[in-house]
């Protein structure tokens, strides 16, 4: 009867928004990237899911409301890009060049370091869109068969090694003007990197949300087509 | 609710065109495109649209929680792997960083 409560939808669901809850406010009280609420959130819930004993597939069946949800939050990323696109004003030319550079520099480097370490395709194609905010990285690596559980993990891990070297990295090689150093933080770390942008200043924060918008739709484009013909 | 019908209908419209484009972007990102464009031409109102966008973006670590926890069967293709990734992802990232700074400072200053 317990049982039966503990492994039933409602309750999987109960638990991931409570864990999400607590690690939040765990993380507003220690403030280290480290102890992050989302992957704090991971780590507990497998741990609570490893001993109720439920298999994986049950939980994404209960938790499928959710994924419901993160669709929808991809296509809000449109509003966001609506309302960041003042930001481009008068710099439309240098802001897309240094975007899609990145973008086409960010895919073909992991990608090509990653088969000559000797992973398979499928790792590849997980991977490959590993600097853009985790629901367009699950949407543009699943079609083209990519592993979106390992998508999601890495992804988040790379926005959490952006969100501690990016300032130190991008100072150390001279790249000081605030905006270029946003818009840096936003395309390499996505909202990782971009809620560490927003603490260093208002310019730096706006630019980082409006380059992890662009970059998610020239990742979006592009990296089907460089699939299909350079790997 | 107009809000969420907005985004539904982008969402839906894009999940048609990616079906029958042959399915190579997912129609969610398509919807977004879609949105921004409806957005931009004053097609559907702004103010309708932000609180339900404003609410999705502020919760979207949640929604995604259920892929990460898929880390409890990815696990051993990751660790099989692990120093590929691993080195593949943070050379990219810093690349990445280091590129979209530079192009940026190059091409700005000269205006």
């Amino acid at each position: 009867m317990i049982e039966s409560i503990l492994k039933s939808d409602l309750c999987l669901l109960t638990l991931t928004i409570g864990l999400y809850c607590g690690c939040s406010s765990l993380y507003r009280r220690t403030h280290t990237v480290f102890l992050h609420p989302v992957l704090l959130t991971f780590l507990a819930m497998i741990a609570f899911l490893k001993i109720l004993g439920v298999p994986y597939e049950r939980y994404r069946e209960a938790t499928e409301i959710l994924n419901f949800a993160l669709g929808m939050s991809v296509v809000a990323l449109g509003y966001l890009l609506y309302e960041q696109k003042e930001q481009m004003k008068g710099q439309t030319a240098p802001i897309l060049a240094s975007i899609l550079s990145g973008c086409i520099v960010g895919i073909i480097s992991v990608v090509y370091i990653a088969e000559y370490m000797g992973a398979d395709r499928t790792i590849l194609t997980s991977i490959a869109p590993k600097s853009v905010t985790v629901p367009i990285a699950v949407a543009v690596a699943a079609p083209l068969g990519g592993e979106v559980t390992v998508t999601s993990v890495v992804v988040f891990c790379v926005g959490i090694f952006g969100n501690m070297i990016g300032f130190r990295l991008l100072k150390l090689f001279g790249i000081r003007n605030p905006k270029a150093q946003g818009l840096a933080m936003g395309s390499a770390a996505h909202g990782v990197g971009t809620a560490r942008a927003i603490e260093q200043g208002a310019v730096e924060g706006a630019m980082s949300g409006l380059a992890m918008a662009l970059m998610g739709i020239a990742t979006a484009l592009l990296l089907p087509l460089i699939e299909k013909y350079l790997y | 609710m107009l809000g969420v019908l907005y985004i539904l209908l982008c969402w839906l419209a894009g999940n048609a065109i990616s079906y029958l484009t042959g399915g190579y972007i997912s129609g969610n990102i398509i919807g977004m495109v879609l949105l921004f464009a409806a957005l931009e031409f004053r097609i559907i109102d702004a103010d309708k649209v932000r609180p339900v966008a404003k609410m999705l973006l502020g919760t979207m670590a949640l929604f995604f929680v259920p892929y990460g926890v898929g880390l409890m069967v990815s696990y051993e293709t990751i660790m099989k792997n692990f120093w590929a990734i691993i080195i593949a992802s943070v050379v990219s990232t810093v690349l990445i960083m280091l590129v979209v700074g530079w192009v940026y400072q190059k091409t700005a200053r000269k205006r």
